[in-house]
Parts: C-alpha cells; sequence; structure tokens
C-alpha cells in the first residue's frame, strides 16, 4: 500500500465531523495482538500484587513507597515503552504505550500521576525535544527508573495562563550558563525527582524557554513542604524554589522561546494518556460495585436486583465501554499518523510529534469526556456502597477523591473545551478540515422542507449513524453560526465554547461507542455482542439529550427571531429518534449481563 | 544442565466451569486460559536454577495451536525455547507418552511437571514419565537444589517434610514450596519483545490411541438457599440437620 493511499484512508484530526467513519476503520480494545493482551495482563498482575494490595499505603502518604513501586516499575519496563529503544527503551508503539498507562493506573490516583508525570511530562519533552548528548545523557537513565522526574510549568500566578510564568533564566557573564530563579508549584514527583522539567523566561521574551535541570540541593533549589490535598495522598506534590540554579546552556531544551509550544506539545499527549489513565479505574470500581452489590443484601434481597442500583452498574459499565472505545480509537489515528511519517522520511522524533498534534482536539474531547466519567462512576460507586461508601475503609472513598484531581491537571476541563473548539476553528480556517463546506450545507437543509420518508432502519445501527450524522449538522449548525456572528471575537464567549465543546465531545464519544460495538457485532455475530450494543444505544440516547440541551443554550443565546425558532426547529429534527430507545430495558439488560460476568469484562 | 519444563494450559480458577454437548465437553467460551499453577511453580524454580548455575531451560505442553499464548507467556518468563506437541492431551498415558519423546530425544538432565493439573486434576503425567524413562522420580517435590549431577529434594508428606538425595537426570513432580507464590514472576516488558523472537517449535504427536476417553462431565448440585429456623424452635433444627442436612 503506498503511503498516499494509506494516508487517505486515515481520519485527520477532527476531520470525524465531516466525514464517515467505517467500523473496520477504527480499532478497539477487541483487536490486541496476543502480545499485547500479555503486556496488559503482566500490567494489572503488577498492580494486583503491588499496588492494589498494599491501597491504605497510598492513603497514608507513604511517599517512599510510591517511589518503591516506581521502581518496580521500571523494572518491569513500564516506564519505557514509548522511549525509543536507541535510548534504552521498548520503542513500542502508541497503542502499546496508552495500553499499560490506562491499566496501570487503576489502583490508586497517587501511583497513577507519579507514573503519568514521570513518563510524560517528565520523561517526554526530552525524548521529543532532546539533542542528542541530552538524549543520550538523561533518557536511559529516567527509562529505567534509575531517575525520575517532574515536570515545573505552573507558578503560583501561572496556571492555566501558562506562558505567564515568572521564572526567569539569566545568561551568565561568561555565555556558558543560564541562573534560573523563580517559584514552580504543583510539582508531582518533587519529593523524589533527579531531575526537573523547568519553564523560563529569558529577558523579555514574549515566550518561555525550556531547560533540563538536575536536582541538586546545592544548587540553589530548594523544596516546599508536601501539599495537604483531597486526593493522590502518595503523589509526591509540592513546591520548588529555584535561586540562581546554575544550568549548562547546553540543558536548554529545544530553542530559546520554544518552551511554551514544548509544554502544549507535552499536554497534548499528557491530556490522552491522562484518558487512558482514568478507564482502569472506572473498570476496576465498577467489579468492586458490583461484588458488593451482590452481597449486600436489604429486604431479603441482594441490592443487584433492584432497578435504582442496576441504572447506576449499567451507567457505570457504559462509561468504562464509550471512554475505552474512544481513547483506543483515538491512540491508533495517532499510532498510524506516526507510522506514516516515518514512512515519509520523518524522523521518530518529529513524526511523534506531528502525529500527535494533529490529534490535539481528540486528545482534548478524551480528556473531558474520561475525567468526567471516572467522577461520575466512582461517585456512584460510593452511592451503591451506602455507608460504607463513605468510609475511609473501603476504597471507593479513596477512588473518588483521586478521581477529582482529573478534571483539574494537563488543562482544566474548561480550558480542554474551550480549545477543542478554538482549535477546530483554526483547522477548518488553515483548511485542514473543511467545515465551511458542510456547515453551509446544513444551512440549506435548514431552509429547505424535510423529508417525510419513513428511513428503512431495518440493519444494525442504520438509525444511530444516521442520527450521529445529524448530530454532527447540529455542531456544524451551532459552531459555524457562532463563527459567523462572533468572528474572532468568540474566544470571548466562553460559555457558548462550552456548550459547542459539549456537542462535539458528546459526538466523538457516542460515535466511537457505536462503532465499536458495530465492528465486534460484524465480527462475532449480534447475538453474541448485545450487551455491547445495549451500550452503544443507551450512551448515544444519553449523548442526544446532552447535545440537545447544550444547543438550545447556546443557539437562544445568539439567534433571534425567525432565525432563532428556524435554528431550533433544525435542533428538534436533526435529534429525532424514528425508534426511541427503551433505556430503562437496556439499562436492565446491561446491569444483568455485567453483574452475571462478576463485572466489566468488555474486550 | 538443561531442564524441561513440562506446561499445561488450564483454566483460570477464577473461570466458570460449564459443559457442551450433553455434558461431554468443556464449554470454553470466554475462559481465560493459564499456566498450570503447580507447572509455573516449578518454571519458576527452573529459572532461579537457570540465572544461578546457567542451565538451559526449554518448556513444553500437549495442546493445538490454542494454547500458544500460554507457551509464549512461558518464553517471556523467561524459558529459551518452547515445544508443543500438535495434539489434544486427551488423557495422561498420552501426554506422557509424547513428553517422553521430547525428553528422550531433548538430552534433558532435568524434568519438572506439575504434580497435577488443576483442571483434571489426573496426577499421573510425571509419574508415568519417570516409568517410561526409567528415571529417577520426586512426586509433591516442595524443595529443589541441584550440584552438579546430585540432588536434594523436599518432599511433602504427612504433617511433615521428607529431604532426599538423588541423582540426574530427574523426573520432578512440583507443586508450591519449589517457590512460594511471592516469587511467581510476572513477564516483564523486555521479556515480552524477546518471547516473539524465540523459537516455538511445532512437532507431530506419537501415533497412539489414548487409554482412557472422557464421556460425561457432572458438576456438583447447586447449594440449596440458608434455611433460617426460629430460636425458640429446636425441634424443626434437629429435624432439617436430620433429614436434610443428614449432620446428625
Amino acid at each position: 500500500m503506498s503511503t498516499e493511499t494509506k494516508e487517505k484512508e486515515i481520519l485527520r484530526g477532527g476531520q470525524f465531523l465531516v466525514k464517515e467513519t467505517a467500523c473496520e476503520d477504527v480499532f478497539t480494545l477487541e483487536d490486541l495482538s496476543e502480545e499485547q493482551r500479555m503486556m496488559r495482563d503482566s500490567t494489572v498482575e503488577f498492580v494486583d500484587r503491588e499496588l492494589w494490595a498494599h491501597w491504605e499505603r497510598f492513603e497514608q502518604k507513604d511517599y517512599e513507597y510510591t517511589k518503591t513501586c516506581m521502581q518496580k516499575a521500571g523494572e518491569m519496563g513500564f516506564l519505557s515503552i514509548s522511549v525509543p529503544e536507541a535510548y534504552g527503551g521498548m520503542g513500542m508503539g502508541f497503542v502499546d504505550t496508552m495500553l499499560v498507562c490506562d491499566y496501570i493506573s487503576g489502583a490508586t490516583g497517587s501511583f497513577s500521576t507519579a507514573f503519568g508525570a514521570h513518563t510524560g511530562i517528565g520523561t517526554m519533552p526530552i525524548t521529543l525535544y532532546g539533542t542528542e548528548e541530552q538524549k543520550t545523557k538523561y533518557v536511559p537513565k529516567l527509562a529505567s527508573g534509575e531517575w525520575f522526574g517532574a515536570y515545573c510549568l505552573t507558578e503560583p500566578g501561572a496556571g492555566s495562563d501558562a506562558n505567564s510564568g515568572k521564572t526567569k533564566a539569566v545568561l551568565t557573564d561568561d555565555g556558558k550558563h543560564y541562573l534560573i530563579s523563580g517559584q514552580k508549584m504543583w510539582i508531582s514527583n518533587a519529593g523524589f525527582c533527579n531531575l526537573f522539567i523547568v519553564f523560563a523566561r529569558i529577558g523579555d521574551d514574549k515566550n518561555i524557554t525550556g531547560f533540563i535541570v538536575e536536582n541538586d540541593p546545592e544548587n540553589g533549589i530548594s523544596l516546599g513542604d508536601e501539599e495537604k490535598k483531597l486526593g493522590i495522598h502518595s503523589s509526591s506534590t509540592r513546591q520548588v524554589f529555584f535561586n540562581e540554579t546554575k544550568v549548562p546552556v547546553e540543558n536548554m531544551l529545544s530553542e530559546r522561546g520554544n518552551g511554551f509550544k514544548i509544554a502544549m506539545n507535552a499536554l497534548n499527549v499528557g491530556r490522552i494518556k491522562l484518558a487512558a489513565a482514568c478507564l482502569e479505574a472506572q473498570r476496576r470500581v465498577t467489579d468492586e460495585a458490583v461484588t458488593y452489590a451482590k452481597e449486600r443484601v436489604q429486604f431479603k434481597t441482594p441490592i443487584i436486583n433492584f432497578g435504582a442500583i442496576k441504572a447506576k452498574i449499567a451507567t457505570m459499565a457504559t462509561n468504562a465501554y464509550v471512554g475505552e472505545a474512544a481513547c483506543y480509537r483515538a491512540a491508533k489515528n495517532i499510532q498510524d499518523r506516526i507510522e506514516l511519517r516515518v514512512a515519509a522520511g520523518n524522523s521518530h522524533q518529529e513524526a511523534e510529534l506531528k502525529g500527535v498534534e494533529e490529534y490535539a482536539i481528540e486528545c482534548s474531547i478524551l480528556k473531558v469526556a474520561v475525567s468526567e466519567d471516572v467522577q461520575e462512576t466512582t461517585d456512584e460507586g460510593i452511592q451503591i456502597f451506602g455507608g460504607m461508601g463513605f468510609s475511609a475503609d473501603t476504597p471507593m472513598e479513596s477512588a473518588w477523591r483521586d478521581a477529582r484531581i482529573a478534571r483539574i491537571y494537563e488543562g482544566t476541563n474548561e480550558i480542554n473545551r474551550m480549545l477543542s473548539v478554538g482549535m477546530l476553528v483554526k483547522k477548518a480556517m488553515k483548511g485542514h478540515v473543511d467545515l465551511l463546506g458542510p456547515a453551509t450545507a446544513v444551512g440549506e437543509e435548514l431552509m429547505g422542507i424535510p423529508s417525510f420518508d419513513t428511513p428503512d432502519f431495518s440493519e444494525l445501527f442504520s438509525e444511530e449513524k444516521d442520527l450521529i450524522k445529524r448530530l454532527k449538522k447540529v455542531f456544524l449548525m451551532v459552531a459555524g453560526k457562532a463563527v459567523q456572528t462572533f468572528g474572532p471575537d468568540l474566544e470571548e464567549h466562553q460559555q457558548l465554547l462550552m456548550a459547542a465543546s459539549d456537542i462535539l465531545i458528546q459526538i466523538y464519544m457516542a460515535e466511537s461507542a457505536v462503532l465499536r460495538a458495530e465492528k465486534n457485532a460484524k465480527k462475532l455475530g449480534e447475538a453474541a455482542q448485545q450487551t455491547q450494543i445495549a451500550m452503544a444505544r443507551l450512551n448515544l440516547y444519553e449523548a442526544t439529550d446532552i447535545v440537545i440541551r447544550k444547543g438550545k443554550e447556546a443557539i437562544v443565546s445568539f439567534a433571534e427571531g425567525d432565525e432563532q425558532r428556524m435554528m431550533l426547529m433544525g435542533l428538534k429534527r436533526f435529534t429525532k429518534y424514528t425508534n426511541t430507545p427503551n433505556v430503562v430495558a437496556l439499562r436492565e439488560m446491561i446491569a444483568d449481563s455485567v453483574a452475571e460476568a462478576g463485572g466489566y469484562t468488555f474486550d | 544442565m538443561k531442564i524441561l519444563v513440562c506446561i499445561s494450559n488450564v483454566p483460570d480458577t477464577t473461570s466458570k466451569i460449564n459443559f457442551t454437548a450433553d455434558n461431554t465437553a468443556f464449554d470454553t467460551t470466554g475462559v481465560q486460559f493459564v499456566i498450570n499453577p503447580n507447572d509455573e511453580f516449578g518454571l519458576t524454580r527452573a529459572m532461579w536454577l537457570k540465572e544461578k548455575q546457567g542451565a538451559t531451560l526449554h518448556v513444553a505442553t500437549v495442546g493445538t495451536a490454542a494454547v500458544e499464548p500460554t507457551m509464549r507467556k512461558a518464553l517471556a518468563i523467561g524459558a529459551d525455547e518452547a515445544i508443543r506437541i500438535n495434539a489434544e492431551p486427551t488423557d495422561g498415558l498420552f501426554t506422557a507418552r509424547q513428553l517422553a519423546e521430547v525428553v528422550k530425544n531433548g538430552g534433558y538432565d532435568l524434568v519438572i511437571a506439575g504434580r497435577e493439573s488443576i483442571d483434571y486434576n489426573g496426577g499421573m503425567v510425571p509419574g508415568m514419565l519417570a516409568a517410561m524413562l526409567d528415571w529417577n522420580f520426586v512426586n509433591t517435590c516442595i524443595g529443589l537444589e541441584i550440584d552438579g549431577d546430585k540432588a536434594t529434594a523436599v518432599r511433602e508428606i504427612d504433617g511433615g517434610k521428607e529431604t532426599l538425595e538423588t541423582k540426574l537426570p530427574l523426573i520432578i513432580g512440583g507443586q508450591k514450596g519449589l517457590v512460594e507464590e511471592s516469587d511467581l514472576r510476572i513477564p516483564n516488558m523486555r521479556g515480552i519483545m524477546m518471547a516473539r523472537q524465540k523459537t516455538l517449535t511445532v512437532m507431530d504427536p506419537v501415533d497412539m490411541e489414548p487409554g482412557t476417553r472422557d464421556t460425561q462431565y457432572e458438576k456438583p448440585a447447586p447449594k440449596g438457599d440458608v434455611k433460617l429456623v426460629d430460636p425458640g424452635n429446636l425441634d424443626q433444627l434437629i429435624d432439617l440437620l436430620h433429614k436434610e442436612a443428614k449432620a446428625i
């Protein structure tokens, strides 16, 4: 297959909105190779033995134990999955990286944060932007777990506005060093790391610059106390103070003023990995909740037999299923795009950067969606456990607290919502995604007379796929009109951007779930995939509800009179079911199936 | 030293066991297969011998292509080569005969097999293998040290332990105690990557008829509901214990 042909087949970032995807073209967890399954099993075994069995220690602020587990993870090779072989790593693909990140993160947020901070933002900026010397010097140690990394971007006055940091880097008179001074906060792994990726401003540069700084207390580096946090109790989180810390000029990462770009690209990868890192917690919490609900007897009946509990179990399982579908779909797109670029002659470094950047919209979507799903799932987990769920003696309580941070770090969900739409609009303006054509077509459709034919929805998912196509029209209608109305000032209308983003998120997630269930049903037969089909249907129903609510909210915020009425009519038409699914029955069916299997067992 | 560890591919202990075809065949739908735990203790002990004494370690099984993931896991854990005899392991005699061929032609000094598989619990293979090869044999082995051609093995006996001295070539029927559960190896990422480059030889079986054939499986009767007896009604309790539970 020529590179050119293959390129046509891989959906570009953001194109899901205007192009149809065949179910055969999405990658799902069911497609894992035997080797990948073995990797997953090893990861789960490691977590069960080293992390899950000792979850209380993570609640008791045992930072040393987190470090010990990280060292063990290094021995197992988990820290080096995505590191190129030339620097002591495994050089595995993006899907493999996501897989390990996913399954290693389910037992405790403390470890998953330490793992993510080290392998993602602590190591990756060097593998992606480092010089040959930097990579040779630092990456093998980071890949083996001999050294640990931390990422110093946030400052007291620079959180979401990351480029506004006040940390300074001043060149020494002999031109051989920079002296870095400033205060960084919320630094994960600070307490035990050997190396910091530090962002500082040189002179009055518009943009910050990245540096690799070895952790040496003798070199003007001091740490604040461990922060007292709501969750992730054993993730070391401290302030880091740099006082004229001497850093050789050769430790500058990439070029002067390139720091913001490094920071943002590191976060793109971090976002999709964070989404993956929120999946296994959902599976485990669902499993625990199912076990408890089967054993807990009230009114002489195990509570799992009650419809109110079944609805929760169904939601929890569906959240995990949808999250998996979307995460691995995007991961494979990224991997394919990287391979394509390597085949076209790009260095691996460049290919990986561009490959992930291409799907920055999807990365933001996933970060928001899956971090909110894990919150809901852990919350319902507590509810199923009742009073016991509120007790710190059961793992539900800590799971709920640990989940909360996922909506904040790697860019808050609000920032990511705005980014997802903002980046899409930018892509459209650059001509990378043709939104204008489809948006115009939707506008024309609104003016026309709707078809009154009864469509044939006898084929599996034909109605759902038709509905998703129409949900996309809702987004094009709302976003198209918003861009037309506000132009570059759109970014000032944050509530509108949030609503548009919610529609976008629902479309991507719902489509991914439907494609996954369709692919598996075609492969293994509809009868064997009834639960997957039900979960895809339930999710789409709920997604459609959100689209209706957010669409309405957006439309009335900027359209008036006839135009508003026409758009609201369009919204109704685009979100209409011919055969409204019986979601009560779907939830019952999903919950019964999950209960029968003893937990979440889809893959 | 050249070691062969015999591996049986068995359902994970948490699997739900069902039968099909009118209770004549095991239903493998949705069942996760693993290395037989007794074999895994042996494999881990063999890994220690390999690492400390420089042994070569092979693993062998009798099974169809479906068992290959289990064999590759053994390779990922650290075995140097794997051999699969391409046949359904119909009974203990059949399996032992197939493995005996591998041992005869492989120049092994030590063979470790689990004392029994945790699925059919036959417990015959290591003993039959020893008889076919006319090798020394220690069953239910919970400790093993090798020094040159001498072996010191520890056996579990009723209420205690027995230490034996013997000589290679030797067959061990292994179990927990050879190593502990916490010693079992999780395949690491490099091991998994290297496993794909290691040799997995597929051999044709020796032609023979199995000595026995399974004709019927039966699951234990499901447990009945718990019956609650009023504390004041001792007569009913005695009656139930006598007539239903047949405990008194």
